[in-house]
């Protein structure tokens, strides 16, 4: 087996630098290995690596026939879907460039992204894109043709802009059969194919305006993935769920770039609300979820926890307090007494091996976490279960990977050190800026805002703050641009204030403000799911977010979380004078359709600063309660208009911890 | 290798030999008493293939007494109802299913401790064609059969959109998800007469928005006859084809929407003014 693949390998001269050379050598070295697994109609299906290559074949030479040229920009729209991961690759076969576009974007943001990339044609999912893009079609002057996968609801459509992804299939197959060399010509494109060719338009979730175009080259996505495929010893025997917006860096480098190279499986999930279920019958051996999963998880387990019978309760408590004391230690192979061991193997047989399973992570062999700070409680819980959950930091712009963590060297407050060669340095003023193999050609169009990202050495400026611990890993310590003052002078990071606040799993999402300001005051989302199942167990009861936000007793929960985070902050002398000293409870869950959060989840600070302007002002004038009107955007893209009266708490400033003010001084 | 699985036979309506159009179910002079208590009085209509009809009409006005006595549970007093152009008096309800009338009910009636799909599979009964003695023989055609059902049961699921629950019992999904399982049920049944009693009760607006966009599916995609009974008059007012009026036991409006809406004994009904009697 080995020696067959190392012959294929060998064999194959030309140099592997695009995807699609990794595609042919692929079904020629892992053959009947699966390549990609779909759920549908409540059965697996899957494909090898030669039925992968035969469906991308036929639909690429399809493209071809519609007229699909090299260098020309396509769209393609939807969730993970195996189609739309084989147009991906059927593009790049041709030498087109595919521009993944967030399946949820509202119409108006779709149409600016396919407009900006000057995009010929459409792949999209289902009849919900195709009613986004025709309502739009006007200010999309470029865009053709528009190919769908699923057919349910399109019937009656007109026809004359719209073809099945099945029906451009059977013209590509068509044409293979009326000219026998077609299917050759068609490889030997892609062998001729250049590592300078572009891979893959990506656009930023545009958490500071507007969405770039980032332009990733065909060779340094091959070589970025090959690198950290590496790293991660991953193999064509691994396997992983696709879980994650199609559109996003992670998703198309962990799963389609990384899956190439190394020939695992991608798993598409049935749909959104099934991934649960998927993940709990895939078993992946890599795994990838932001920290807000893990959250999630925890949360989830914690619900059930509380509902369960008294001795699977106290199983569980007993079990989940050995693995908190031995586990990661187990995990790392450090020094552990035998006591501690014999306990941990038991815990493994009645705890920790069910509970990974019902999770979905019981093969789990890496697993990666990044995009936020993740809470020191969160990650152990999952390290001490034996799962390798590990950071790593990265963007877009550098097609992912700039640090990550090491097996047996990892840590909550760190995400790691510099990837694999990649050249890692903090500038003068304490931004994070880097070299790799990965990095981006540019933004599609806007090469004043690449200049800019760029420094005249050519490192990218990644607009964070950091700095480097003892051990060589990196620290992240807000974006640079958030970093700022009290008029105390004191030191605020308003992303360490909200990160402190919300590890509590009450807590959804947190703004702090306090730059240029007196003190550092709030907002504060409530999580729906933990409150909501708090409040039904006491017997509380409530229509909306809105009417259980404004609950006092909602109130005094969170107020005991400020209370507790402002103990936490006093303790550390460069944070203490940020202890949060009043807060509101916002009326309504920030949303990225109203454009408070991007697609990736992460707050838009700016825009919720001028969204919520009067509330920020009551937080600082003292006032106790504020009447405010909202707009809102439903998912029909309909507005309306949410009116409520918030009420403005205040919260309890320490003083700086004495053993902390003693650590300063020494 | 990818094994796909058999194309299935699931169609959502069988082919009932009436074209689209035609009179499909055909109520004349229906009246229904219990003892004195008289629900239907001397009511006509027909219901025409391939459209939705809805009955309407306050509270106790006999709705789904009609319904009832259309899928056989009541045997009317008076009158006669031809289905598929053959005239029928007594019957029973399971005669009603086999002959394809499929229906939901008011109060959801699924079986609680089942799943989803068990409860689907349920809906596919009427459709098996092995005998007891097969289905515990099991091995050989029992299985190649049921298999055929549950790839057609799967066919509903992904066209209701309920893949997330496909394994959870369903006493424990909230209600709008209960009706879609009820209406699943019915489908599976592949009715070419599908009755659905209060299908958006005690739904919010997004569920009944959920709801109206399915049955407008099933209807449009196949082809399927739909004789509907709802409080919600712009629901009804946007879905259906035809309304029928009750007031009573009284046929007082039928149809087209704004027909009847501009009816003055329908508003008068509905309004509250005084009868007569």
């Amino acid at each position: 087996m080995v020696r067959g693949r190392n012959q294929a390998l060998a064999e194959h001269k030309p140099k592997l630098d695009t995807f699609p050379k990794y595609l042919l050598l692929n079904a020629e070295r892992f053959g009947d290995l699966p390549a990609m697994r779909h759920k549908s109609f409540g059965i697996w299906q899957s494909w090898s690596w030669k039925d992968q290559l035969e469906e991308v074949r036929a639909f690429s030479i399809g493209l071809e026939t519609l007229g699909v040229k090299h260098g020309e920009r396509v769209a393609v729209v939807g969730a993970n879907r195996p189609r739309l991961y084989w147009t991906i690759a059927a593009l790049q076969c041709l030498g087109a460039v595919p521009v993944p576009v967030y399946a949820d974007a509202v119409a108006e943001e779709l149409a600016y992204v396919l407009d900006h990339a000057g995009v010929k044609l459409a792949v999209v999912q289902d009849q919900e894109q195709v009613d986004k893009l025709l309502s739009f079609s006007e200010k999309i002057p470029n865009l053709g043709m528009i190919i769908y996968d699923e057919t349910r609801g399109l019937g009656d459509y007109d026809h004359s802009r719209l073809v099945s992804f099945t029906d451009v299939q059977e013209s590509g197959r068509k044409s293979m059969a009326a000219d026998s060399s077609a299917a050759q010509q068609w490889e030997d494109t892609i062998l001729a194919a250049s590592g300078d060719d572009i891979s893959i338009m990506l656009y930023t979730s545009g958490t500071t305006g507007r969405s770039k175009g980032v332009v990733i080259g065909a060779a340094a996505s091959v070589e970025a993935a090959c690198d950290t495929a590496n790293f991660d010893h991953l193999t064509e025997r691994d396997s992983v769920l696709a879980y994650l917006p199609l559109a996003w860096v992670g998703d198309h480098y962990l799963n389609y770039a990384q899956g190439y190279v190394s020939g695992f499986c991608v798993n598409c999930p049935e749909g959104p609300e099934t991934v649960t279920q998927d993940l709990k019958e895939i078993g992946p051996t890599f795994y990838f979820a932001p920290p807000r999963v893990f959250e999630g998880l925890l949360t989830m387990v914690t619900i059930r926890m509380e509902d369960a019978g008294r001795v699977k309760k106290w199983l569980f408590d007993r079990f989940i307090a050995v693995a908190r004391k031995h586990g990661e230690a187990i995990l790392e192979g450090r020094p552990v007494p035998l006591s501690g061991r014999i306990a941990y193997a038991l815990g493994r047989v009645f705890v920790y091996g069910p509970l990974k399973n019902v999770l979905g992570l019981s093969k789990v062999r890496v697993a990666y976490t990044a995009g936020e700070a993740i809470g020191e409680d969160l990650f152990s819980f999952f390290r001490s279960l034996g799962i390798n959950l590990k950071q790593l930091y990265g963007q877009t712009e550098a097609f992912l990977y700039v640090t990550c963590q090491k097996d047996g060297a990892v840590r909550a407050d760190a995400v790691g050190p510099a990837a694999p060669n990649v050249d890692l340095r903090i500038s003068a003023d304490g931004e994070v800026q880097f070299r790799s193999p990965g990095m981006f050609k540019g933004y599609y169009l806007e090469d004043a805002k690449t200049a800019e990202a760029m420094t005249e050495d050519g490192y990218v400026k990644t607009g964070d703050a950091g700095f480097f611990d003892k051990d060589g890993q990196l620290r992240i310590i807000d974006r640079a641009k958030d970093v700022g003052r009290l008029n105390s002078g004191a030191l605020f990071s308003p992303k360490y204030v909200e990160n402190v606040l919300k590890f509590f799993p009450n807590i959804k999402e947190v703004v702090a403000f306090g730059d240029n300001r007196d003190f550092c005051a709030v907002f504060i989302n409530i999580d729906l799911q933990a409150v909501g199942n708090w409040a039904e167990r006491n017997n509380i009861s409530y229509a909306s977010y809105q009417e259980l936000a404004g609950h006092p007793l909602v109130y005094e929960i969170i107020a005991g979380h400020v209370d507790d985070t402002n103990r936490k902050l006093c303790k550390e002398p460069m944070m203490a004078g940020a202890q949060v000293k009043r807060f509101l409870i916002l009326h309504k869950e920030l949303d990225a359709d109203d454009g408070e959060l991007t697609r990736t989840q992460k707050v838009r600070r700016s825009y919720i600063a001028e969204r919520y302007g009067e509330l920020i002002e009551a937080l600082y004038d003292g006032s106790t309660d504020k009447y405010v009107e909202t707009e809102v955007t439903y998912e029909d893209g309909r507005k309306g208009k949410i009116h409520a009266t918030v009420r403005i708490a205040d919260a309890t400033v320490y003083d700086v911890a004495p053993e902390a003010m003693q650590e300063a001084a020494e | 290798m990818n094994m796909q699985p058999d194309a299935s036979q699931f169609t959502g309506a069988r082919d009932d030999g009436i074209a689209k159009g035609e009179v499909l179910l055909d109520v004349r002079n229906v009246s229904l008493a219990f003892g004195g208590v008289k629900a239907i009085t001397d009511v006509s209509f027909d219901i025409l293939k391939g459209e939705i009809r809805a009955i309407i009409g306050p509270n106790g006005a006999g709705k789904t007494s009609m319904l009832n006595v259309i899928n056989g549970f009541y045997t009317p007093q008076e009158g006669t109802i031809t289905y598929r152009g053959v005239p029928r008096r007594a019957m029973r309800t399971t005669d009603a299913a086999r002959q394809g009338v499929a229906r939901t009910f008011q109060n959801i009636a699924l079986f609680k401790g089942m799943s989803t799909l068990d409860n689907i599979m349920t809906g596919r009964i009427t459709l098996q064609k092995r005998n007891l003695f097969w289905q515990a023989l099991w091995k050989g055609p029992a299985e190649r059969e049921e298999i055929q059902h549950r790839r057609a049961v799967e066919e509903i699921v992904d066209f209701l959109e309920i893949e997330h629950i496909r394994k959870t019992p369903v006493g424990r999904l909230p209600y709008g998800l209960q009706k879609r399982v009820e209406l699943g049920r019915a489908l599976a049944a592949e009715p070419s007469l599908l009755l659905l009693d209060e299908p958006m009760a005690g739904m919010n607006l997004e569920e009944k928005e959920d709801m109206s966009r399915f049955i407008l599916d099933v209807n449009h995609q196949f082809g399927t006859t739909i004789a509907l009974i709802e409080h919600d008059m712009g629901v009804v007012m946007d879905i259906s084809d035809r309304i029928v009026v009750l007031d009573y036991g009284r046929k007082i409006g039928d149809g087209k929407p704004d027909e009847v809406a501009k009816n003055q004994d329908v508003i008068d009904a509905y309004l509250g003014v005084p009868h007569d009697e």
